[in-house]
């Protein structure tokens, strides 16, 4: 509870900031339609020539889409934000006054920064994913938008550790926003149905850079195709990675040494 | 003349110095550039196999070939000036650049090739890997492979021509990543980076056709890939030559009025 207050307070303290400069709203609208157009033609093109990618049908794979719109929009809202603040802070020093506050510094620094226009990804992604599922005709059952919910939660829980193992890497590396980098590059290929990769590229995107539980798991859960070893997996992985992300944690602020104090 | 060779020479030195300071960047950088073509190789492997094993005039083997030359061929031609200026002009740094006796757009040619000579063996070991994963077929003809090198040489100084005057943009606005994204779009599907042109809806070849853009990356592909005839290929180099001319006498223009309304910010 306090932490969503705190998570409130966050929020609003980034909305102040933008919302100074409202022009940005625009230049983002137009950015995210652009790229959900370029996304959409592109399966336009591809659809096409076939009825059936991976296992996957058109409207399925749209609503993969939507659900990549979803996860990747909350991960540039706050992950993404946090963590690179997280590894600025940890090399001029500055992370000395999150350990001066009396709140889990994990707590703080996960949270500290907000970018409140990646917002619009998340609305793109609900909309696209409502229009998909609209098409599929598919009755949405409680129990499949219950294990929508969870896989999604357990797919956040995954990005959130994996974004977090990366940014303490910091403590030791010190100049590592290239790492970040990377998994940018790599979460493009949560576009698609991970069905369609070959092995090797399969298993890196499942557990090296976990795209496929971020997106593709939630979106089987839509379309019916979830079982109930990848929602175990899921959750058994999230946890896992959770509490790993955690002991990097602690070990790299053991390291820390503050550079500007 | 020998004077530009000289400058040549030295900026190739320091280029390749400070290149070699940012192995790290390199190899984030090709990840992100085997990985694009990758993507669309397997996407399109994946629609060949559920028809069978062909779409249109290729199967899964020339996909993989396509897109194992493209990436190559983009490795030739690719930039990333736009993302540079914008840096240059906010921060002024553009200043410096201005004040030496020579034009700033060498400096720039000299790093782009120099990186490129860095990173070339890794784009062709991931070229080689990338080989022997998807197994493709080739068809070579002759005076086609010939072709290649002109074409290719072509297209790299159309392509540097064409985003380094992009990259001007910054002079008058500030945001230029929207401008960026227009252009990526662009190249996206009118270059044949998300599929082969020839798979293309017909009124979107006919604009490919009409625009730059494609005579920057797909054309050398499809000439060296021994999918263009002759007479084609020819009228090929043709356009790209009058492409060349003209963004030379545009890069002028836009780069004479730019140096006029830039004012140093911050220098």
């Amino acid at each position: 509870m306090r932490y969503l207050r705190l998570l409130w307070t966050f929020f609003r303290v980034g909305a102040m900031g933008e919302l100074a400069y409202r022009a940005n709203f625009f230049v983002q609208l137009l950015e995210s339609l652009l790229e959900l157009g370029t996304a959409i033609a592109g399966l336009a093109v591809i659809f096409t020539y076939t009825e059936n990618l991976g296992g996957w049908k058109p409207d399925e794979v749209l609503a993969l889409l939507g659900v990549f719109f979803l996860v990747g929009g909350a991960i540039r809202f706050m992950i993404q934000p946090s963590m690179e603040q997280l590894i600025e802070s940890v090399r001029d020093g500055t992370l000395d006054f999150t350990f001066a506050k009396p709140e889990s510094a994990q707590v703080l620094v996960s949270m500290q920064r907000v970018d409140i226009w990646k917002l619009i990804d998340v609305g793109l992604g609900i909309g696209v994913l409502a229009v998909a599922l609209g098409r599929l005709g598919a009755h949405v059952s409680t129990a499949q938008a219950l294990t929508f919910a969870a896989t999604l939660l357990a797919g956040g829980v995954i990005a959130y550790s994996f974004w977090m193992i990366l940014a303490t890497s910091a403590f030791w590396f010190v100049r590592v926003e290239n790492i970040l980098m990377i998994f940018q590059s790599m979460y493009e290929a949560g576009r698609w149905p991970v069905s369609i990769y070959p092995g090797w590229l399969r298993v890196a995107l499942t557990f090296i850079v976990p795209v496929a539980f971020a997106v593709t798991v939630p979106a089987e859960a839509l379309a019916g195709k979830l079982t109930w070893r990848t929602l175990i997996g899921a959750w058994a992985f999230a946890a896992g990675l959770f509490i790993l992300a955690h002991l990097f944690w602690r070990a790299g602020t053991r390291r820390y040494s503050g550079a500007s104090a | 003349m020998r004077g530009l060779v000289e400058l040549y020479v030295q900026q190739f030195k320091t280029s390749l110095a400070s290149m070699l300071q940012y192995r790290a960047a390199l190899v984030i950088w090709l990840i992100g550039h085997v990985l694009d073509p990758l993507i669309y190789l397997v996407v399109w492997s994946a629609v060949s196999r559920s028809r069978g094993g062909s779409v249109g005039a290729y199967g899964t083997a020339e996909f993989a070939a396509y897109f194992i030359v493209l990436m190559l061929v983009n490795h030739a031609t690719y930039t990333w000036i736009m993302y540079e200026y914008e840096y240059r002009v906010r921060h002024g740094t553009l200043s410096f650049a201005l004040l030496r006796p020579v034009h700033p757009i060498h400096s720039d040619i000299a790093d782009n090739i120099s990186s490129k000579v860095v990173t070339l063996p890794l784009i062709l070991a991931a070229a080689a890997v990338l080989a022997l994963v998807f197994r493709p077929v080739f068809h070579p003809v002759p005076w086609a492979v010939a072709a290649f090198a002109p074409a290719l040489l072509l297209a790299f100084v159309l392509r540097f021509l064409m985003e380094w005057m992009l990259a001007l943009a910054a002079f008058w606005t500030t945001r230029v990543s929207a401008i960026n994204q227009a252009y990526f779009i662009a190249m996206l599907f009118l270059s044949g980076q998300m599929a082969p042109l020839a798979l293309l809806p017909r009124p979107l070849q006919l604009i490919a056709d009409a625009l730059p853009f494609r005579w920057t990356t797909s054309f050398p592909v499809e000439l060296l890939l021994g999918r263009v005839d002759f007479p084609l290929a020819l009228a090929g180099i043709g356009v790209q030559i009058a492409w060349l001319l003209l963004f030379l006498v545009l890069l002028r223009l836009v780069w004479r009025a730019g140096v006029r309304v830039y004012s140093a910010v911050g220098a």
